[in-house]
């Protein structure tokens, strides 16, 4: 901003489906996502003259925490399906105590709500990958991560799927992409080496290809000073 | 010259604020109402499954009503007992000095910005809640109707100690001199010749409790089934429009839901305060001589 005093940033998060909505209604010249755009929403920004532009800078490692006292210490995608869709709803089904399973989402504004649906809960990939599952109507869904993250350290009973959130205060699961498989935990090197199953991409939006101060801002993030800094706050360079 | 100048302005004015409120409600229309095109209304009112984001996307809003409900019968039950004793102990029991300050503290408390009031909700009643109710969570519905029980409060007790206050004290008189005690003369005389100012207190409360968002978005916990006790998780009409508008295309489908739901709040508070409005206008009348 120092280099640049002409250009106005206004950063607003809501969620990746916000970012993409203000694309389309003209409000916004480049938006970040943490989810790739839907066929929908490029037909939508077709009709409105606008031409969304790929761009990823950097890939996530989605965690899924409990309370630290739970015993459970890993689940496959599977498992994670069945407590998100409502069809295992008691911790001793995956190995725990007798206890309710409280299972936190994020709302629909949130890129997160709806990577987490294809990925997990829909199992996208997997031999069990079924399209028709949807999130279980029992399932609290959040206004924001630091919420859920807050609800999972007070209740012993909850689980949550936050990124880049992780506290002491959580203790994150090891996934299994099948039963077969082993537990992965999730970290840096984890994601980059494609084991740790629930890794995102993390991407930027904008109407045609960028140009002037944009790509400007493009090429830093791509450059090594910047893929350095997607490290330094905790997420995993392209390479 | 100066005279018809400064009448015009405040007339202009007036009419500025009737043309905003029609354009809102011509807005809510216009956006709301094409989503019947796709959603039949019986659809839409009725049923129980809300996937905005799915493929193809299932707009039921029954979940959101019968959260709102629940969350405005709890805010209710607790708020409006309260309220009125305490209105009546500020009227009728406490001296004069007393009530004088107490009542401007209690009307500050209107003015508690909601996201305050949620985020006590969420880190000092939500545990609570949950151990004393030994409930799976504390985000629930009765969280979010206790907060807003605390919220419509102040607007309670103001206005129903205004409708005790207009009880001519001829009333009281008559009542002593009858040898009646303070508490029969409370509970037998000036409550039920204030009741329509009462009444309309409670109005207003509830209006508020249904319109209210921010602490229901962050304590009512977000569950979409529909609720069959308030301890459960829930998400009322007005959290589920906030928590998807972010989210919305401008004219697309959820859009044009999230209005049509809006509508529907639009004509809720509009008819509680109608019925409010006109109770206290009739109790306006009744001391009126």
């Amino acid at each position: 901003m120092n280099m640049h005093p002409k250009v106005n940033i206004a950063v607003s998060g809501p969620g990746s489906g916000a970012g993409i909505a203000a694309l389309i209604n003209g409000t916004t010249d480049i938006c970040q996502a943490s989810r790739t755009i839907k066929q929908t929403e490029i037909d939508q920004a077709n009709d409105v003259g606008v031409n969304p532009y790929e761009i990823q800078v950097a890939t996530d490692a989605l965690s899924v925490v409990v309370h630290p006292s739970n015993p459970v210490t890993e689940l496959t995608i599977a498992q994670l399906s069945a407590i998100y869709t409502g069809k295992i709803t008691n911790w001793k089904e995956v190995g725990g105590d007798d206890a309710p399973i409280i299972a936190i989402a994020r709302d629909t504004n949130s890129g997160t709500h709806v990577f987490f649906k294809e990925h997990v809960v829909q199992m996208q990939g997997l031999a069990t990958e079924d399209k028709s599952l949807e999130y279980g109507s029992k399932i609290l869904q959040l206004p924001s991560t630091e919420e859920g993250v807050s609800e999972v350290a007070k209740n012993p009973n909850a689980i949550f799927y936050p990124l880049g959130y992780v506290t002491d205060d959580v203790k994150p699961l090891a996934i299994k992409k099948t039963a077969d498989d082993a537990g992965v935990l999730p970290s840096v090197a984890t994601a980059l080496d494609g084991t740790y199953p629930i890794a995102r991409p993390l991407l930027y939006y904008t109407n045609e290809e960028p140009t002037g101060i944009i790509k400007a801002f493009i090429d830093y993030c791509l450059s090594t000073a910047g893929q350095a800094k997607v490290t330094e706050v905790g997420y995993v360079p392209l390479e | 010259m100066g005279e018809k100048f400064i009448e015009s302005w405040i007339y202009l004015a007036g009419l500025l604020t009737i043309v905003v409120l029609l354009g809102i409600i011509i807005l809510l229309i216009k956006e709301g109402l094409p989503i019947f095109f796709d959603t039949p209304p019986w659809e839409f009112f009725f049923g129980t499954k809300w996937y905005p984001v799915s493929e193809p996307p299932t707009f039921g809003i029954m979940p959101f009503f019968v959260a709102t409900l629940w969350v405005t019968i709890v805010a209710t039950a607790i708020s409006v007992p309260i309220g009125i004793a305490c209105a009546a102990c500020l009227s009728e029991v406490a001296p004069e000095k007393v009530r004088e300050t107490v009542k401007p503290v209690i009307e500050l408390l209107a003015g508690f910005p909601s996201v305050v009031m949620g985020f006590i909700g969420l880190m000092l009643l939500s545990p609570l809640v949950q151990s004393v109710f030994h409930l799976p969570t504390g985000l629930s519905g009765l969280t979010a109707g206790i907060m807003l029980a605390f919220m419509s409060l102040p607007i309670i007790i103001s206005v129903s100690e205004d409708a005790l206050r207009a009880v001519p004290d001829e009333f009281r008189q008559a009542s002593y001199a009858l040898g009646a005690t303070k508490w029969e003369t409370i509970w037998h005389v000036c409550i039920p010749a204030a009741l329509s100012g009462i009444t309309a207190a409670v109005m207003l409360g509830v209006g508020r409790a249904i319109g209210e968002t921010m602490t229901v978005l962050m304590v009512a916990g977000g569950a979409l089934a529909v609720p069959v006790s308030p301890t459960e998780p829930m998400m009322p009409m007005t959290a589920a429009i906030a928590s998807g508008i972010g989210n919305a295309v401008r004219g697309g489908l959820q859009y044009q839901a999230l209005f049509a739901i809006g509508l529907i709040l639009f004509i809720l508070t509009l008819a509680v305060n109608l019925i409010a409005d006109r109770v206290l206008e009739r109790q306006k009348r009744k001391f009126q001589r």
